[in-house]
């Protein structure tokens, strides 16, 4: 591990949080009319009966963080020092709760659903890629490959919508939405962990679907490594198959993948945000449309800042395993 | 390109010229310039189903968008009887919805504004791609470079479907080419370090070098050199970007925060979706048809990338054009020596 890799990656995270910190300051204020004009109508349908502008602004500022009455770098500065130093990101306009409450309640749902579909995603097209490439041109190559490009034509969203019908309403095995069992008390008994598994289960397959785009790309690198050298010579060797197919081919075929997996985090971390509506999944994608749809800008931005940290967060930590992998990266090359 | 070779031997004009030892008659360079870019490549298409097909369903949309809206009238509320099952009447084959519109009339007429949204999100994200890869692929290890690949780096790691949604809710937009753009605001990070990396390794080719060693401008050798050995990865891109415009603009249609002004097949599942579709199966044709839509065109586009793979491969393509294989001048044709039919 070199340190000096992972400050670098580190730096560049707290730079792309802090850029969209500052895209969000910069859409309040790019709010067709201003911010005032364009939060006035929807402060006054909470409060009722008309306001003066000053105190329309207060209340801006008491939801927002930003005082539309100040100059533009004192408002910049103080609704930067609000999220970074006080972890404010304002108070939901309807529910009345500060949005970091808010939020904080749904991450774990969000987390739950997909880390499962990055782990299954993932794991898939690393075996299918492989697995295809080690029987390049057979009848399983073939067949797999097209299922592959055709699951890649379906948008994930559908693909739950799909699952929804056959499994969940044609077929009861899961539940059509939700988190949990109505009448189901939390705690470890195998009631509620079935429960919570099934309820999760459809949502991280299709968001897993998602994450299979890889399969391809690393069965087009498999190829390239079997034609290797040291593939020919493990085999003269007589290594056995499994040995050669995941510590030679495997190992290999992974490495030019590590950034495209990486990358693909953050897009399957913001497909919650379809796939939770389509399960009626109380995550944080869900909370981000019922914001969109009651117009509720502070939850809404709270929303972005907090699914960019989280990625941010899962892709560094992805950035630390790197260095496990890649033996080139501990000796300082790029 | 110059008249005048005098004594001066000027290696940038030989360079330029593509000098043949034994000059080609005009019907024989037009014959020759034909076979390599438009027979061969259909020769090569017609060998490889995916590009056929895949054009194929393109071209089926493209009739749709253009001829379609023409031919079938714009559905209005009540225009047949609601929720009549689909495949029973000429009048509407595939049914109709809840409001008594015929549903491939509501398809046909969405094509339009998908089409235009999809071309506006290609062009801005790949346009930009390529501009971005290009000049820090060409400015490698300066200043510039690592400032672009920056941006890049915190463009794809912001989650994008967020920040396009927090985006929408707040502009609304409503025309589609304006919401081809905006879903090409996450799009381009991805292809502008391909194309990087792409300058980079053509950058490293002995002829690239040769070049400027040669002293060939700049400009000549991006023209010559780089443009050319580009545009395939650009070109299978944009297939790609395309589909995920189609999934991202359809999803945000389908999930209801882009505005509803017109046709779309996203509108037409939130619609179904919204009145319970999976659970009533008079109304599931509403929902499916607009569903096998986006994945008919988005598998069309998916193969015409993989086919396109295929159909820019120099190598296959020198092998299926016939006259540069009787002309024994052209350099083409010491690799498809081997080559052969």
């Amino acid at each position: 591990m070199t340190p000096k890799y992972l400050l670098k990656r580190l730096g560049q995270a707290i730079l792309t949080f802090l850029v969209t910190m500052t895209v969000s300051f910069l859409l309040y204020q790019a709010m067709p009319g201003g911010p005032t004009e364009a939060m006035r109508s929807v402060i006054l349908s909470q409060s009722g009966g008309s306001v003066d502008i000053d105190r329309l602004n207060r209340m801006i500022q008491l939801y927002t963080n930003v005082n539309p009455d100040q100059p533009m770098h004192v408002q910049y500065f103080n609704y930067a020092s609000d999220v970074i130093l006080r972890q404010d990101l304002g108070t939901s306009f309807f529910k009345n709760e500060k949005v970091t409450t808010l939020i904080m309640q749904r991450i774990p749902w969000s987390m739950f659903i997909s880390v499962y579909a990055l782990a299954l995603g993932y794991s898939l097209s690393i075996f299918l890629g492989v697995m295809t490439a080690y029987r390049e041109k057979s009848r399983f190559d073939s067949t797999v490959s097209s299922l592959i490009i055709g699951l890649n034509s379906i948008p994930y969203y559908i693909v739950g919508v799909v699952l929804i019908y056959f499994l969940a309403i044609q077929n009861n095995y899961f539940p059509t939405g939700g988190r949990i069992g109505s009448g189901i008390a939390a705690g470890y008994n195998p009631e509620f962990m079935l429960s919570l598994v099934k309820h999760a289960a459809l949502p991280a397959i299709s968001m897993g679907a998602l994450a299979t785009s890889g399969a391809l790309a690393m069965r087009g690198n498999a190829i390239r490594v079997l034609g290797e050298d040291y593939i020919r010579v493990a085999q003269l060797r007589g290594l056995r198959e499994t040995r050669i197919a995941t510590q030679y081919l495997g190992h290999n075929s992974i490495l030019p993948m590590y950034t495209q997996f990486m990358i693909g985090i953050a897009g399957v971390f913001s497909s919650a945000v379809i796939v939770e509506e389509v399960f009626a999944y109380p995550g944080m994608g869900l909370l981000m449309f019922e914001a969109v749809k009651t117009q509720d800008y502070p939850l809404l931005m709270g929303t972005l800042i907090v699914f960019t940290a989280i990625s941010l967060t899962a892709i560094f930590i992805a950035d630390l395993t790197y260095t496990l992998i890649d033996p080139r990266i501990s000796v300082g090359e790029e | 390109m110059s008249e005048a070779h005098s004594d001066s031997f000027d290696l940038k004009d030989l360079y330029d010229e593509d000098i043949d030892p034994d000059p080609e008659s005009r019907a024989d360079r037009a014959k020759r310039f034909l076979e390599m870019n438009v027979v061969a490549p259909a020769r090569i298409a017609v060998d490889d189903w995916r590009a056929l097909v895949g054009g194929a369903i393109l071209a089926f949309f493209l009739l749709m968008g253009t001829v379609g809206v023409w031919l079938v009238e714009r559905p209005t509320s009540g225009d047949a009887p609601v929720l009549a099952a689909p495949f029973e009447s000429l009048a509407y084959p595939l049914g109709t919805d809840v409001f008594g519109q015929p549903i491939h009339a509501q398809l046909i007429h969405a094509t339009p504004g998908m089409f235009k949204m999809i071309f506006a999100g290609a062009v801005v994200s790949v346009g930009f791609a390529a501009l971005v890869g290009v000049v820090a692929g060409f400015e490698h290890g300066t200043r510039i470079d690592s400032f672009l690949m920056t941006i890049t780096d915190v463009v794809i790691t912001i989650p994008g479907l967020p920040l396009i949604i927090v985006i929408t809710a707040i502009f609304q937009p409503e025309n589609p080419y304006i919401v081809g753009v905006f879903l090409g605001i996450d799009n381009w990070p991805g292809l502008a370090r391909t194309v990087r990396s792409q300058v980079l390794s053509i950058r490293e080719e002995s002829y690239v070098e040769a070049s400027e060693i040669m002293g060939i401008p700049l400009s000549s050798i991006l023209r010559r050199d780089i443009l050319s050995q580009l545009m395939p990865y650009v070109m299978i891109n944009g297939a790609l970007t395309s589909r995920r415009i189609i999934f991202e603009s359809v999803g945000l249609y389908f999930l209801g925060i882009l505005p509803f002004t017109t046709f779309n097949w996203g509108v037409m599942m939130n619609l179904a979706y919204e009145g319970n579709a999976l659970t009533r199966p008079d109304m599931l044709p509403w929902m499916v048809a607009p569903m096998v839509c986006i994945f008919l065109l988005s598998f069309g586009l998916v193969l015409l990338s993989q086919g396109l793979d295929s159909l820019f491969n120099v190598r296959l393509r020198a092998r299926h054009a016939k006259t540069s294989k009787k002309k024994g001048t052209s350099k083409n044709n010491q690799s498809q020596a081997t080559g052969g039919d």
